[in-house]
């Protein structure tokens, strides 16, 4: 477990966030609690309508709280992301069709105004670290779902954000690609210290990734449970037949299914 | 060429179709004739007699190819008043016509093009042009321009501007509205997703248009570009048949005016042909662009 002493990350405290539909009011957020320390790889679970993409989007100002407070960084998530803290990767890779590979992770950079050499010198060595050395000149159509969803990692790495969001970025492929994915990118998160906040509907790819677990339920969503990972932070594909593994995910489960009789 | 077969074998239905037609059509004026002269009309000479009439009812389509070539290459190369004998282009040949109308329609191309891509980027930027502009556009369109064009060129002219512009400016008024049409979805083609990612990147207003709209507005500029296109060159006709200074709009009056139906016809293929080769540069620009882009095979 990580040193509490040092400021989160990402605080939040009394959250609430409404939205206004033509339907009445749907409460997406209410009364979230979470503090997420640097370094930390937290997941956040739950079935749809839960809040947690909500949850994630409003971490990255992408949406407005309607109450309480939320810090990222120690500062309000507006001047956090114009201080640019963290990068978003988003369910589809979302790669321009008009660029290259390489094209697209310069995108970022060109628009924050590095320099040249700086943009190249940082496309290489990011799609080095996602394994896409030698496809730098493909257009995204000329490459797999899963190496496009790479690329948009390099992309959000790009600009050396020490925060990582993940919107489900694993959802849309097969489960081959994505357990090889989940591996890379613990060894990607391993490398690089990042604080990663990732979303996802799977209670295996949570269990195998996290140091923390965030359970939550909806109508109205909320935090159920946060469950701290007692897992070692080495872990290899097999670590998934483990008792503690099947153990955590059963409280992920059984925190799933509390959120749903609540809601009953 | 696997592509050209079926094209050729419409074209041939077609011309044969159109042979067959002649044949009716001019009919009733050999029989006149015979019937004037007292002389018995056999079905062949009478087939024969409708294919070559100076003033047909519908000229067959050799006819309409030979006055084609009489009125560009023969009229240029051996006329009195063409390029080879005077130095400058016949006025009655259908190459001056053709660079009248050509240029006409050019600079009303651009113009209408600037017009639907900055009408587009205030109706997709200002919301108040979002709730007013798109109304009156259609409803501009809705006006038969064979009834606005002479008042174009009235208002126009008693301003003092004539000639070339409000041929253009009537020209334009056609094609500025499927650029806007396609520019505004072109421009609005990003997903939440794509401005999402943007602003993420706090990315300024500037740099989501030069970075994300205009490149994702490409294609459908392009379609709609090869739409203006013809536009501008039915507008340009139009513009020309009230003004009368040259041009394939008063070839086709005058033909009409003097009973001339195979130069009329000549007109029009002079017409088709110019619109047919204005798409398809279009057409081989759009291709390149999107190679450029990568959007292309």
């Amino acid at each position: 477990m990580q040193q509490m002493t040092a400021q989160p990350v990402i605080e939040a405290r009394g959250l609430n966030l409404t939205f206004h539909t033509n339907d009445g009011p749907v409460h997406a957020l209410k009364d979230v609690n979470l503090s997420v320390a640097k370094g930390e790889f937290v997941s956040f679970i739950g079935p749809s309508g839960c809040g947690k993409t909500t949850l994630l989007r409003a971490i990255a100002d992408l949406e407005q709280p309607t109450s309480g407070s939320l810090t990222v960084n120690g500062m309000t998530p507006e001047a956090a992301r114009k201080a640019r803290a963290y990068g978003y990767v988003f369910q589809a890779a979302g790669l321009y069709p008009w660029r290259t590979i390489e094209g697209n992770v310069k995108l970022p950079l060109e628009i924050m105004g590095y320099s040249r050499a700086d943009q190249a010198e940082r496309a290489a060595r990011v799609l080095d670290l996602v394994e896409l050395k030698g496809f730098e000149k493909k257009f995204p159509w000329q490459l797999s779902g899963g190496m496009q969803q790479r690329a948009s990692i390099a992309r959000a790495l790009a600009f050396d954000a020490d925060i990582l969001l993940m919107d489900e970025p694993f959802g849309a492929l097969d489960e081959i690609v994505r357990d090889r994915l989940n591996e890379e990118l613990l060894k990607l998160w391993a490398r690089t210290e990042k604080t990663i906040g990732f979303v996802t509907h799977s209670i295996p790819e949570a269990v195998y990734l996290s140091t923390k677990i965030v359970v939550m339920s909806p109508r109205p969503g909320r935090i159920t449970d946060v469950i701290d990972s007692t897992l070692p932070r080495e872990r290899p594909l097999d670590i998934r037949d483990t008792p503690e593994f099947i153990a955590i995910a059963h409280r992920v489960r059984e925190g799933l299914r509390a959120g749903y009789d609540g809601d009953a | 060429m696997r592509r050209s077969l079926p094209v050729l074998t419409v074209v041939v239905v077609l011309i044969g179709l159109w042979y067959l037609l002649v044949i009716p059509m001019n009919a009733k004026w050999e029989r006149d004739q015979a019937a004037r002269a007292g002389t018995e009309l056999g079905l062949g000479t009478l087939v024969v007699n409708t294919m070559g009439q100076d003033r047909p009812v519908l000229p067959a389509p050799h006819q309409v190819v030979v006055e084609l070539w009489n009125s560009t290459v023969v009229e240029e190369f051996t006329g009195r008043r063409g390029i080879w004998r005077s130095g400058s282009l016949s006025n009655r040949s259908l190459v001056y016509h053709g660079l009248v109308t050509l240029g006409a329609t050019m600079l009303g191309f651009v113009i209408g093009t600037g017009a639907g891509i900055l009408l587009a980027i205030g109706i997709v930027y200002n919301k108040a042009m979002d709730a007013s502009v798109m109304p009156w556009a259609i409803a501009s369109q809705t006006i038969p321009i064979i009834a606005l064009a002479p008042m174009i060129i009235v208002v126009l002219n008693s301003v003092g501007i004539s000639g070339l512009i409000p041929k253009a400016i009537i020209a334009a008024y056609l094609s500025f509205f499927p650029v806007v049409v396609g520019m505004v979805k072109g421009l609005r083609a990003p997903d939440a997703m794509q401005l999402d990612l943007m602003k993420t990147w706090s990315a300024s207003g500037g740099q989501v248009f030069r970075t994300l709209r205009l490149p994702s507005s490409m294609p459908y500029l392009f379609a709609s570009l090869k739409v203006g296109v013809a536009a501008a060159l039915v507008g340009t006709i139009v513009g020309e048949l009230p003004v009368q200074q040259g041009g394939l709009g008063v070839r086709l009056l005058s033909g009409s005016y003097y009973g001339q139906t195979v130069q009329i016809w000549a007109a029009l293929f002079a017409a088709a042909i110019l619109a047919a080769g204005l798409v398809w540069i279009v057409a081989l620009i759009e291709k390149r662009v999107l190679r450029r882009m990568g959007m292309a095979p």
